[in-house]
């Protein structure tokens, strides 16, 4: 019984800790199945958790530090889209400037407005996002399908739900509408969408753009879902596993989704071992295996070893 | 009426107001942010060029950007990305410790070329794996140089937290090298030919950096594997029509990049902190890509860009130290402005320079014979 209980704890650690990475894999699957790589994930990510808990704690409202981050890193992915679709610079070179603009802008801003060290004042629980408890139709007592249901499915924060509700959003939407087979034929065939009539340039543009409001969700949860307040680079490249989620799951919302929660699944296990390291046995896999699994599995998966990978025919290519 | 253009010119004016540009748009974040314009960059002036100290320091900093930047410029010069550095010089400092640490006592007229050699191997071999994946599995070299970096900083926290982890030591470092193996000093060498300077931990690393510089620019423009280097990276198409095997030079380009990035380790190991720590590389890796766009990939470039970026990092942390609310930050943002305007936005300017350095037009009317 104990086993059980904490093996659901530690599923329940893993599905808290996939979602900032679901968010961002989500943002990165948008904008590149455009044909726009992004390595900025992980800048965006720190700008968005920089934002959120900046507006959350000045005007004490969670949502609105929500819609703060959206609108930052909206306007830094617009900067992303205006350096690789209208001057058509390296998409690499760009995700590399956010990264290191977000780094230093964010530390900057933090001590220069809370002077704190680099940090925002702790967050109350009116400054944070609200968690979310499910109906009382069950009753609580030890039979699994109570503690599952108690222990893993309720009482999380809200934007993890959220998540779950945006990658069936991109699933539907790349199946049935219009709007995600546009998007998949600018990645995939931009020539023939121009001669459909559209404007790729546009079409990369809008996705670019929703790609990177979507990670401000990621990094508003590190800051105020999640955590409570922004500490100078604080997502410690989550944004670059989130990278590495995307490619293992092949550019598709389904395998993106799962490799984020088996991301996440490695990273509580990880967490776990670490505290039981001080207590009872000394753990046999070290910790370290653990952090580089995600990196090496990706490594194997680009180097054709488990399958092959399924990258967007003209990914990081400018238009011509 | 044919519009000639003036590449050259153009070039240059175009990569300086793209430097200009950067320069601005920090300032401008900068005040915005509530700096004091004037006085941070008098304080970085001074700090970097203001005492011998600042000097030495400024120098020694420029070493390591140096490396970084002519080993990111020498894999584009090839058409690849290396963004490695950081787990390249993660695998350098690594070699160093571990030359050093084995062979303590050594007479350092045979330790130093060891060492420079086993940094320049494990800076290579990091490099070589994407190297090989691209080359014979096509990996996206940036996704996987990438991965490399994450998975060599988790490397070394595990080799200090176990196998190479000094006794008796709460922190996650090595043992440190016996002050025997350190490389000579600028110092030391100055004193040897008769001038005195301070003691800073510049060291003859500087000096290689500068001959690998030279050497660079020899191997890129006059040998053959240079040509082809730049054949490739020109056109992977061409260079198969010419004969040139394109995997081949991918994977001697990369392990020469890894080799020059790995020597940062060099540097920081062997060369003034004696010791392996967690974050000893500290970005260096990464910023020779901003170093490498300022010095338009070109050697002489390279060294300028480094020395201006090392002043910057030498300044930057004066004023971190007097300051503490600016911090080390000021140098991310330039840097991060430079890799956005030298880099992502490069042609930005391109039509207005060309607009207005274009030849003047040459009418009917002016083309007559003058009596």
């Amino acid at each position: 019984m104990e086993n059980t209980f904490s093996w659901i704890l530690l599923l329940d650690a893993s599905l808290r800790l996939a979602t900032p990475l679901m968010f961002a894999a989500l943002a990165g699957f948008v904008s590149e199945r455009a044909g726009v790589m992004d390595i900025g994930l992980e800048g965006k990510m720190l700008l968005g958790a920089f934002a959120a808990a900046t507006i959350a704690s000045v005007t004490g409202s969670a949502w609105q530090g929500v819609f703060a981050a959206i609108i930052v890193t909206g306007c830094f992915s617009l900067l992303h889209a205006f350096a690789c679709i209208t001057h058509k610079g390296d998409h690499v070179v760009s995700g590399l400037a956010i990264n290191l603009l977000a780094a230093a802008v964010t530390a900057l801003l933090a001590q220069r407005i809370f002077v704190q060290g680099g940090m925002t004042p702790i967050l109350s629980d009116e400054q944070r996002l609200p968690t979310i408890e499910f109906p009382n139709i069950i009753t609580h007592d030890d039979s699994i399908v109570s503690q599952l249901y108690w222990h893993l499915l309720s009482g999380h924060n809200v934007l993890v739900y959220l998540a779950f509700i945006v990658v069936f959003l991109a699933i539907y939407l790349m199946k049935y509408s219009t709007w995600g087979i546009v998007v998949l034929a600018a990645g995939d065939n931009p020539t023939a969408l121009k001669r459909a009539g559209f404007s790729v340039s546009k079409i990369r543009y809008m996705a670019v753009i929703a790609g990177g409001c979507i990670c401000g969700l990621s990094g508003a949860f590190l800051s105020i879902g999640h955590g409570a307040g922004f500490v100078e680079n604080m997502t410690v490249g989550k944004g670059f596993i989130a990278l590495a989620a995307l490619i293992f799951g092949r550019w598709h919302p389904v395998g993106v989704m799962l490799s984020c929660l088996f991301f996440g699944f490695l990273e509580a296990l990880a967490i776990r071992l670490q505290e039981s390291r001080f207590s009872d046995v000394d753990s046999v896999i070290p910790i370290q295996l653990l952090e580089i699994t995600p990196y090496v599995l990706t490594l194997c998966v680009l180097a054709g070893v488990i399958g092959k990978s399924a990258a967007p025919a003209t990914l990081g290519k400018p238009m011509r | 009426m044919h519009n000639k253009s003036l590449p050259w010119l153009n070039s240059i004016v175009l990569t300086l107001a793209n430097i200009g540009l950067a320069l601005l748009a920090s300032v401008i974040v900068l005040s915005l942010t509530g700096v004091d314009i004037g006085a941070a960059i008098s304080q970085i002036y001074h700090g970097a060029f203001g005492t011998q100290e600042g000097r030495g320091y400024t120098l020694y900093y420029a070493t390591n950007f140096i490396f970084s930047g002519l080993g990111v410029a020498l894999a584009w010069h090839a058409g690849l990305f290396n963004i490695g550095g950081e787990g390249q010089a993660t695998l350098g400092g690594l070699g160093v410790a571990i030359i050093c640490i084995q062979l303590d006592g050594l007479s350092l007229w045979l330790l130093i070329p060891a060492s420079m050699l086993f940094c320049a191997l494990f800076g290579a071999i990091w490099a070589f794996i994407p190297a090989w994946l691209n080359a014979y599995r096509s990996s996206n070299i940036v996704i996987t140089t990438i991965m490399l970096n994450l998975i060599a900083s988790s490397f070394l926290v595990y080799l200090l937290a176990g196998a190479l982890k000094a006794p008796g030591q709460m922190a996650a470092v090595s043992e440190s090298l016996s002050a025997a193996s350190a490389l000579p000093s600028m110092q030391s060498v100055m004193a040897f030919l008769g001038f005195n300077i301070v003691s800073t931990p510049l060291n003859i690393s500087f000096l290689w950096a500068l001959v690998c510089s030279a050497g660079l620019y020899y191997y890129l423009w006059y040998t053959k594997l240079g040509y082809e280097t730049r054949v490739v990276g020109h056109s992977d198409e061409s260079a198969h029509y010419a004969g040139i095997r394109s995997k081949r030079i991918v994977i001697i380009t990369m392990m020469i990049s890894g080799a020059l990035i790995g020597f940062i380790g060099l540097n920081e190991v062997q060369g003034n902190s004696l010791q392996l720590n967690v974050d000893f590389v500290a970005g260096f890796g990464f910023a020779g890509i901003a170093v490498a766009l300022m010095g338009r990939n070109n050697p002489l470039g390279i060294v300028i860009a480094s020395i201006l970026f090392g002043a910057l990092y030498q300044g930057g942390s004066e004023l971190a130290f007097n300051e503490e609310s600016i911090g080390n930050n000021v140098i991310f943002l330039i840097q991060g402005l430079v890799v956005l305007f030298c880099g992502a936005l490069q042609w930005m300017l391109k039509p207005t320079i060309n607009y207005w350095l274009r030849p003047m037009e040459v009418t009917k009317e002016d083309k007559l014979p003058v009596r």
